[in-house]
């Protein structure tokens, strides 16, 4: 045996030492056992039971399950890639030990790169590249966590959250986002692991940002994971989640849920930003319930992966309650980002805006789908759609979706959609000045970006445009 | 007359745009120190002449010669062209949505320096160079010609041009569309610029920015070819006697 898997066997162990600590399970053999390929109720149940949740969960999921095996496979949307996602041939709940049979050298040669020209220090290469189950952030987090505490916040891994705070989860759990929404969902609800519970009692206004980042590991980063944040009365949070290096993954379906519930008077704003390597499937479903007076922003921002289908949405139930989202798509070749943004006004006075901006370069195709919808109640109500799409290169493909249900007249609604070309005119008025044909391409990119970027906190813009820079090189228009 | 520096020369130039020949043969020195006006009717290919010059792809330098302090710079992309000393200020200068004026600035002065300008001395001379151009500080965070009038466009232009300070300027039409108190501030600022060691090549239509920018010769560019040349006096005569004046007197000596 050679000195690297001894090495290798090693941190695994202490890694499983590490997991039974922590999470109080310790059944060695059901650990090494591994999990089979494709899902049904006995898989469900195993995850069910290993996590010992309480029974209301365990139906959920079983509820769940049934719900998926019945919906088809969406029959919208690029079709053909998501026929070719063999669904039984994924391993819907992998043990943590499991999940650590690839090393370092299969992590693929462009995600290395990246890493490389990123910066990105070498604990985090190890997790980031699947390698390692754990980002050695604990120290960063802790004191933070403490001062969150004092104020009444609860910041939990999702499973953690269930144990601890059972009764608010099962207020609030599937409310915004129930299994039967889409088949993606109910895959979600019965196999979930992971992801952010998060609650801001009444008032707390969360002066910085919470970055799921802070206190990442294998669990929260999981294929299924689902998130939870309940923003109460009057109370304002931002949060962040996910990180501009890209995440490499042998998983080939990532399926998360993220339900927001911004209460009378409440503020959330949720970041993301993901670069999955590009196997993945990423299907994900986000949305937002507004209630009376309360504003919900999603800024989100979509890299990588082959085939992205993402619509984040904001319901303003509450007389008064706005919404707002923000998202940004880059496609490169082989690539399909399908993503939009979904209003719904249910309430009179509330208004929303949606930015949609997105790139394809090379053979990259990326779609906007929106839709805005107004109840007859929703009166005096307001939605603004901007679409912004640019094309770098004569192969890029763009297409835009946008659907309006509009059932009263007392309301107004402003709709705009542009496609344009990294002009001839420009490049010139750059190069003019000095600038490279390449520098000149990054310079408009980063332009048409401003939008979104300006929104972020500064060390994630600088991390996107750089991210930018390394997607744009050499690219030719 | 022995003291005469030759900066920017071009000999015996053709351009040709979507295959049709708009320059047929143009040759011009510019010494140092030197200010030279090139006048034309519409259509007499004065933008093509410009454009070609600074390298814009499809502005195709068929024939001829161009250099620059000895150097030929026909070879050349736009960016070498630039980097190497030469601007052109645009008669419609594009939008560049999202790029501040401050931040494309900066990024051109990286690009001819090679490394990234000190901060707050960038800032000063910004700022100075916003405040002799009466250009409002606002405009330092805006995006670049987005939403600009006419007016601001050329001020910006000259802004371009004071802060990365060329060997030869080109300014194309920089006069049209400009109103009397925007002509006299941006007139103020090519004259700041200019002085002993650089050059100016202004192509315009009128006269009236002659009045407060002295050219040292004058050209009168029709149909892709200078047809003459003298000085001061010259643009004088064109706003009087109009652009049938030369194309008479040519067709005079053609009889002749």
């Amino acid at each position: 045996m050679s000195e690297s898997i001894k090495r290798q066997n090693k941190e695994l162990s202490a890694l499983n030492e590490d997991y039974a600590a922590k999470y109080g399970f310790h059944d060695p053999v059901n650990y090494f056992h591994k999990g089979a390929k494709g899902i049904n109720h006995e898989v469900v149940e195993m995850i069910s039971r290993m996590k010992k949740e309480p029974k209301w969960m365990a139906q959920k999921r079983h509820e769940a399950l049934d719900i998926f095996l019945s919906k088809p496979i969406p029959q919208w949307g690029n079709t053909e890639m998501l026929n070719e996602l063999d669904l039984d041939n994924i391993y819907y709940f992998m043990k943590p030990i499991e999940k650590q049979q690839h090393s370092w050298d299969d992590v693929p040669e462009y995600i290395k790169k990246t890493f490389d020209k990123l910066g990105i220090p070498e604990a985090e290469r190890k997790f980031l590249g699947g390698v390692s189950a754990q980002y050695e952030s604990e120290v960063v987090y802790h004191s933070m966590k403490q001062d969150l505490e004092k104020q009444g916040i609860i910041f939990l891994d999702m499973d953690t959250g269930l144990q601890k705070h059972g009764d608010l989860v099962k207020k609030y759990f599937g409310t915004v986002i129930p299994a039967t929404d889409n088949k993606y969902a109910a895959l979600n609800t019965s196999v979930w692991s992971g992801g952010s519970f998060l609650y801001i009692p009444p008032g707390v206004d969360v002066k910085i940002p919470l970055q799921a980042y802070f206190r990442i590991n294998a669990e929260n980063m999981g294929q299924f994971e689902r998130t939870l944040i309940i923003a109460d009365k009057g109370s304002r949070v931002h949060y962040i989640e996910g990180c501009t290096a890209p995440i490499y993954s042998t998983d080939s379906l990532h399926s998360g849920v993220i339900e927001l519930i911004a209460l009378e008077g409440a503020y959330i704003r949720y970041t993301t930003i993901q670069n999955w390597s590009n196997n993945i499937y990423n299907l994900v479903t986000q949305r937002a319930q507004a209630h009376k007076n309360a504003t919900v922003e999603w800024v989100d921002g979509n890299l990588g992966s082959r085939l992205t289908m993402k619509y984040p949405c904001v319901q303003l139930v509450g007389e008064g309650a706005r919404g707002e989202i923000l998202s940004v798509a880059f496609a490169g070749t082989g690539q399909h980002q399908d993503a939009g943004a979904k209003i719904i006004h249910a309430a009179p006075n509330t208004s929303s805006r949606i930015t949609s901006k997105s790139i394809s370069k090379g053979k990259g195709r990326a779609s906007y789908r929106g839709l805005v919808k107004i109840h007859k109640n929703a009166i005096n109500s307001k939605a603004s759609v901007e679409c912004d799409a640019l094309l770098i290169g004569e192969d890029a493909r763009s297409d835009t979706y946008p659907t309006m249900e509009i059932d009263n007249e007392q309301v107004r609604v402003e709709h705009e959609a542009r496609v344009s070309k990294v002009a001839e005119e420009q490049l010139f008025y750059l190069t003019s000045r000095g600038l490279t044909e390449d520098e000149a391409r990054l310079l408009i990119v980063n332009g048409f970006m401003e939008p979104f970027t300006k929104e972020l906190p500064l060390e994630y813009a600088v991390e996107l445009n750089r991210l930018i820079e390394l997607e744009m090189e050499g690219s030719v228009g | 007359m022995s003291d005469k520096k030759p900066l920017f020369v071009f000999k015996d130039v053709h351009v040709e745009v979507e295959g049709k020949e708009v320059v047929k043969g143009v040759s011009l020195t510019i010494n140092k120190g030197e200010i030279h006006a090139v006048m034309g009717p519409n259509g007499s290919g004065k933008s093509s002449l410009s454009n070609a010059l600074m390298g814009h792809p499809d502005y195709t330098i068929t024939k001829g010669e161009v250099s620059l302090n000895g150097k030929n710079v026909k070879e050349m992309s736009a960016d070498e062209r630039s980097r190497a000393g030469m601007f052109l200020a645009f008669q419609y200068p594009t939008a560049i949505p999202g790029v501040s004026v401050a931040n494309f600035l900066r990024t051109a002065l990286k690009a001819h320096r090679g490394k990234d300008a000190d901060m707050s001395d960038f800032r000063k001379l910004l700022k100075a160079e916003m405040k002799n151009l009466s250009i409002d500080p606002s405009f330092a965070t805006r995006y670049l010609n987005d939403g600009f009038s006419g007016g601001e466009k050329k001020r910006v232009e000259i802004l371009q041009m004071s802060i990365l300070n060329p060997k030869i300027a080109l300014l194309d039409e920089t006069d049209s569309g400009l109103d009397i108190d925007a002509l006299k501030t941006v007139s103020e600022g090519i004259n700041r610029f200019h002085n002993e060691e650089n050059g100016i090549l202004l192509v315009t239509h009128y006269q009236r920015l002659l009045n407060y920018v002295k050219p040292d010769f004058v050209h009168v560019l029709m149909d892709g070819r200078f047809v003459k040349s003298g000085g001061p006096e010259l643009a004088l005569k064109l706003e009087e006697s109009g652009y049938d004046w030369v194309e008479n007197e040519i067709r005079q000596k053609a009889k002749v």
